[in-house]
């Protein structure tokens, strides 16, 4: 029989990096650069070709995205992502006060991880191109591992540079800087659960409203001062916006091949806006070829001050927002997955490779956003809501 | 500010669990933690999709994922 030392230093060799890639995970599935705050171990060597799809609310948004990676000496990982959205939109917001129009968003992003020891240090570069927006962030992170390898704190710091246009408008010409910054720790709680604790400060500055978006405002009454009729007019935001949001994670093995996996995120801003979600997660490997996924989230938020389905009159107030994202709402999303598995022969230069699809459904009832499309008496119209279906269509391979 | 609120209770717990304590699962213990199907980020690319699409649709943002640029809501 082995001396218990000896078994610890196998088992650690072989489940040690995966381990971490679990406390990874529960530090990156809440920051923004995929590598941001990694715990001791370099990322997975992985390549994944993705199809996404979305479809709802006369919104039709599909494209690539494709992700890979590459280590170099146990020290050196590169990351590379290419992404595209073609987007075909006829949503409420623009059947109200525009038309139909089709365009492209292509994000092309840059990572480069340096692990020494127990730390781990990242930089990265994202851009995103469409026609009448440019975004560029910058992005450092730094994380380590203690207390015997069960906790990873990290800190990460991006900056935001955008380039905001109007097509159509050749004189429109804004700029949005933001500022982000993340700390975060994971924590094992025990031979079956792990813990992840997130807090992210976010600052902007510039125009951040949407150059095409108007309000609408009572501009005739009847003698009793019921609504009539409404007016447009452009929608005016702050220059500035600060938020903050905290996310806790839970993930707790069970005892069939399957894992719970929760997650709690409250957020507030100097807007005014206070949001919440909730999500529970459910995933199962059935044998050895085979792994299945559910979920759950509900989010639910708050308006900001400044927004108004319908304004009293012209220039009601310094600032004025119409946009649903602002408004208050609650939003449901179900979801499924599976993916299909297969373990590569000794001799291979791959490890693995799986077949996945995820579909999720998305149902979302606005409380103070109506129907603008519908006529009615202004501020009579029926509330809006939608529903809409999200595809993932995946290749992932490891070597 | 509810956040913060919400935030120093749990970060003074964590400090505390870290003082006077070692760590009490054992290398050879961390077999069932590193299975996927507990990964919070088991595949970064169809994750960071989803991110993007609540970014775009939520007013919420930060401690989940997702960079800057355009939304694609109009």
């Amino acid at each position: 029989m082995a001396p218990k030392a000896a078994v610890e230093a196998v088992v650690a060799a072989t489940e040690r990096d995966s381990l971490r890639q679990v406390l990874r995970g529960a530090v990156a599935a809440v920051f923004a650069v995929p590598a941001a705050a990694g715990a001791a171990v370099l990322p997975e060597e992985r390549a994944d070709a993705l199809y996404h799809h979305y479809d709802g609310g006369g919104m039709d948004i599909s494209g690539p995205s494709l992700l890979v990676r590459k280590n170099f000496q146990d020290k050196v990982s590169l990351s590379a992502n290419y992404y595209v959205d073609s987007v075909t939109s006829a949503s409420i917001d623009v059947m109200t006060n525009a038309s139909p129009y089709t365009e492209e968003r292509t994000e092309k992003s840059l990572g480069v991880d340096y692990l020494h020891d127990k730390t781990t240090m990242g930089l990265s570069w994202t851009n995103s191109e469409e026609s009448d927006y440019s975004a560029n962030t910058m992005g450092f992170s730094f994380s380590q591992d203690f207390f015997g390898d069960l906790s990873t704190l990290g800190f990460s710091y991006a900056l935001g540079q955008d380039e905001v246009r109007r097509n159509g408008d050749a004189a429109f010409g804004e700029t949005v800087d933001r500022h982000s910054f993340r700390v975060n720790f994971a924590q094992v709680l025990s031979r079956r659960a792990v813990l992840g604790l997130a807090f992210d400060v976010t600052a902007d500055q510039g125009f951040l409203n949407n150059p095409y978006r108007s309000v609408r405002y009572v501009n005739f009454r009847d003698l009793d001062g019921t609504p009539l009729d409404y007016a447009w007019q452009a929608e005016v935001y702050p220059e500035t916006r600060t938020s903050n949001a905290v996310a806790l994670r839970l993930a707790y093995k069970l005892p069939w091949q399957d894992a719970l996996r929760a997650e709690y995120r409250v957020f507030s801003d100097t807007w005014g806006i206070d949001a919440q979600n909730v999500e529970l997660a459910y995933s199962r490997d059935l044998g050895p070829h085979w792994r299945l996924d559910a979920r759950v989230r509900s989010y639910s938020q708050g308006h900001a001050d400044f927004y108004s389905d319908l304004f009293p009159y012209v220039d009601a107030q310094n600032y004025l927002a119409r946009d649903k994202e602002l408004s208050t709402f609650d939003s449901l999303t179900l979801g499924v997955g599976a993916s299909y598995i297969l373990k590569a022969p000794e001799t291979s230069r791959w490890q693995q490779m799986t077949f996945n699809l995820k579909v999720d459904f998305i149902e979302f009832e606005y409380a103070d956003f109506r129907d603008a499309r519908v006529n009615a008496p202004p501020g009579a119209e029926p509330l809006y809501g939608y529903d809409a279906v999200v595809t993932r269509l995946f290749y992932s391979v490891w070597y | 500010m509810n956040v913060l609120r919400l935030l120093a209770p749990a970060a003074a717990v964590m400090l505390l669990a870290g003082c006077g304590l070692k760590p009490w699962v054992a290398p050879y213990e961390r077999n069932l933690l590193a299975e996927p199907v507990m990964s919070f980020d088991r595949d970064p690319v169809a994750g960071t999709y989803m991110h993007h699409v609540y970014q775009a649709r939520e007013g919420a943002r930060g401690a989940e994922g997702g960079g800057g640029g355009g939304c694609g809501c109009n």
